[in-house]
């Protein structure tokens, strides 16, 4: 901001406060909305405060990090948020892209099945979770221990046995379509010349896509991995609905527990800590994610410039 | 889903009928912007709003719902029914941030004390003293004395209940064995060992282990307290690591990871019961509730077969917990009369000979009433199992729960107004042992410092 001369300066500043005068309101309104809870968060965080316990508000510093710091099951609900998010961004990613391939080329009634392949995607949330939850993992009339019983897999309980795989299989359905979508995109702004400049060069079918196709997909793909991990970060209903969390904590991820210990539990100091701290990782992970993409969106417009 | 009457089309869509008044409600609200219209169902209109556990007995009231609009014709009831959690967290966080939605709760023991402290629920002892024939003086001491807080009563017991064995009499007939009267665990755990016959898909007992503070909480806090174990002492130390707790805690997760049901870490109440009503146990420790549902021939293969016998015990006389579902006013309530007509219809004498003739005395809410133990009808059918549970209620001492003394009340919970949230974190690690996840060590080791991190805020006031 260092200008040299006095008289630019001033015209420049009011230049400057033309451009940004008409966004103010907007900025203040947001930071009302969003930075205003997000204090008195912080403030509860620093307090020891059962709900249940009226008068029972002190200053307790930072004795709420440390509680959660030390809590396995804090730190549990946090792996298994990485685990679920990683997991199900990286699989629904791999489906869409091998499904928008698929759809990438003319056959009969690809509208038809273009729109069945999105619908996972329109469904309400909670309404996916009920679905797999019963119509699929059910043990006694699921559809999955049905197509599964002559493998002798008929009768398990999958909900309860393997409760991070099944939450992340209802996930990866409801995901899969929102990846196919991106990437679509991506498949249809490819260029004709560059695809048949390679097959001149006598590319077959495999080298093709992964030295013509992919390269270009890549800023979909980061696209895709960065809105998806921001999105499933953040599932709740669907533990909610399918495992409540269980069995024990087993399935419980950030969110989840937070809601358990704020609305179950009503300690609101130490789910205000939790609050801050899940807050603080995930800008963590959205700036190093977001260089990510800025480098491959820059380094992309290079190479076209 | 028993208790839903098909006879009364009305009773499972109160809402259907409300909705114009809703909708008046609601308008009214936007005209005079009374801030009070906060709330499901609209506590603005002239309807009484009542907050309802989906228990089975309390689906019968619901069903029951006309003769209460045949005495009070100018009361509107509409119930807002829901399971035992997640009514438990709706109503208490309603209630504590005076939310004003519900004219009626159903709450239990544990919330009572704390929250007449807090006045945060109505005084009802007026209302039963000049309330003709409800004989208030009925209910049943243990009772009367947990739902009491400086002498007046805050809630009325709609059941009470307490803890106590069932056994298979023909199980123990074929091997030889013989209940006592007053078992110990120890001798528990033999039978339980003896009639342990997975190959034939009976286990020797069956235990609670689903997380939740009034899951697998209840009977391991009476295993806890037999055996001398304490969650704080005097000082409001936490006492988890000491090793009466420990044994203690170590005995359950032994026994039911041994000689008790498949699948323990999942299993609740509603699990054990399907299981020992099916013949899939031998033994089963849990809430006197269970009468009703295993001497059913509906619903159970092992009617007149049981028998029941005290909640067993170790270093204490007795370890029968006390628990009773009752009615209170919240006191953001704005029609507290109608709110008390409600209550007083659904826990007077006459509503269980009221039940007793519509559905049978095996189905009246019991355990609140000694006029109810003294019914002959309910004598007749009850002759089983009516006296151990009398006298595991009237036993029961929420004041004294185990060996030393104890900064807190309560027998099968511990009463501060935290263990809704530690109690349910300790059971989610209990839990993890039983599934073998973890070992008792680990589990008892986290547990402790939850219960460290609340006794703290105690420390230094004197809170008895």
């Amino acid at each position: 901001m260092s200008t040299t001369t006095a008289a630019p300066r001033t015209t420049r500043r009011s230049r400057d406060w033309a451009r940004r005068a008409p966004l103010l309101p907007a900025l203040i309104f947001t930071i009302l909305l969003t930075q205003l809870p997000f204090l008195a968060t912080i403030w509860y965080s620093l307090r020891s405060w059962n709900l249940l316990r009226p008068g029972s508000q002190e200053f307790t510093g930072l004795s709420n990090y440390a509680a959660i710091l030390t809590d396995r099951q804090f730190l549990g609900a946090a792996a298994n948020t990485v685990l679920i998010t990683a997991s199900c961004v990286l699989v629904s990613m791999v489906l869409g892209i091998g499904l928008a391939m698929l759809l990438d080329r003319r056959f009969l009634g690809r509208g038809v099945v273009r729109t069945l392949l999105i619908t996972p995607f329109l469904i309400l949330p909670v309404a996916t979770a009920l679905l797999w939850k019963t119509t699929m993992f059910d043990p006694v009339f699921g559809l999955v221990g049905f197509v599964l019983s002559p493998f002798g897999l008929g009768d398990v309980d999958w909900a309860s046995s393997y409760p991070v795989l099944s939450v992340v299989a209802a996930l990866v359905w409801q995901w899969t379509p929102f990846m196919m979508l991106l990437i679509l995109a991506g498949l249809q702004s490819q260029e004709r010349d560059v695809i048949e400049a390679g097959q001149v060069d006598g590319a077959n079918t495999w080298q093709m896509f992964a030295m013509v196709t992919l390269p270009h997909l890549r800023r979909y793909i980061e696209l895709g991995v960065l809105l998806g991990a921001i999105y499933v970060v953040n599932t709740f209903d669907t533990i909610y609905m399918m495992t409540q969390g269980g069995p024990g904590t087993a399935s419980a991820n950030l969110p989840f527990t937070i809601y358990q210990r704020a609305f179950l539990g009503f300690d609101v100091g130490q789910s205000a800590a939790m609050g801050v701290v899940v807050v603080i990782g995930t800008i963590i992970v959205a700036l190093v994610a977001l260089r990510l993409i800025f480098r491959a969106f820059l380094s992309s417009e290079e190479q076209n410039a | 889903m028993r208790g839903t009457d098909t006879r009364d089309p009305r009773a499972g869509t109160p809402k259907a009928r409300r909705r114009p008044v809703a909708a008046l409600a609601t308008a009214a609200c936007g005209a005079l912007a009374m801030t009070a219209c906060a709330g499901a169902g609209g506590s603005g209109s002239d309807s009484l709003v009542v907050a309802i556990v989906a228990n089975p007995q309390m689906q019968d009231a619901i069903a029951l719902q006309d003769h209460f609009t045949e005495e009070y014709p100018g009361v509107d009831v509409e119930f807002v029914q829901l399971p035992e959690n997640e009514a438990r967290a709706k109503i208490t966080a309603s209630v504590a941030t005076g939310g004003g939605e519900f004219d009626v709760v159903m709450i239990s023991n544990y919330e009572t004390a704390q929250w007449a402290e807090y006045g945060w629920i109505e005084n009802l002892q007026p209302y039963i003293d000049s309330t003709d024939g409800y004989q208030g003086d009925d209910f049943m001491p243990a009772i009367r004395e947990s739902l009491s807080y400086e002498g007046d009563m805050y809630s009325v017991p709609f059941y009470g209940e307490s803890s106590f064995l069932t056994y298979r009499e023909d199980l123990f007939e074929e091997a030889g064995l013989q209940m006592p009267e007053n078992p110990t665990w120890e001798e528990v755990a033999g039978f339980a060992a003896e009639l342990d016959d997975p190959e034939n898909g009976v286990s020797g007992i069956c235990l609670r282990g689903l997380p939740g503070w009034g899951e697998v909480m209840a009977p391991l806090n009476t295993v806890v307290n037999t055996f001398g174990g304490r969650w704080y002492d005097e000082e409001w130390n936490a006492r988890l690591d000491d090793p009466e707790f420990r044994s203690a805690v170590e005995f359950y997760v032994d026994l039911v990871r041994e000689h008790g049901q498949p699948g323990a870490a999942n299993s609740g109440y509603g699990g054990c019961l399907s299981r020992y009503s099916q013949g899939n146990a031998a033994m089963w420790y849990d809430a006197t509730a269970m009468v009703s549902s295993l001497e059913d021939p509906e619903s159970s293969t092992v009617v007149g077969k049981n028998g029941y016998t005290a909640a067993p015990v170790a270093n204490t006389g007795n370890s029968g917990w006390l628990y009773t579902w009752s009615l209170a006013v919240p006191a953001t309530s704005e029609h507290k009369d109608e709110a008390w007509d409600f209550i007083s219809w659904m826990t007077d004498p006459s509503y269980v000979s009221l039940v007793a003739e519509e559905y049978g005395w095996e189905r009246v809410p019991p355990g609140s009433r000694a006029s109810t133990f003294e019914a002959e009808g309910y004598q007749e059918v009850a002759g089983g199992y009516a006296d151990p549970m009398r006298e595991a209620i009237e036993a029961a001492d929420p004041q004294n729960p185990t060996v030393d003394p104890v900064p807190y009340s309560g027998i099968g919970f511990v009463g501060i107004p935290e263990f809704q949230d530690m109690g349910t974190r300790v059971s989610q690690q209990i839990s993890a042992a039983i599934a073998g996840q973890i070992s008792v060590e680990e589990a008892l080791e986290q547990s402790d410092q939850y219960a460290r991190e609340v006794g703290d805020t105690y420390q230094g006031e004197d809170r008895r």
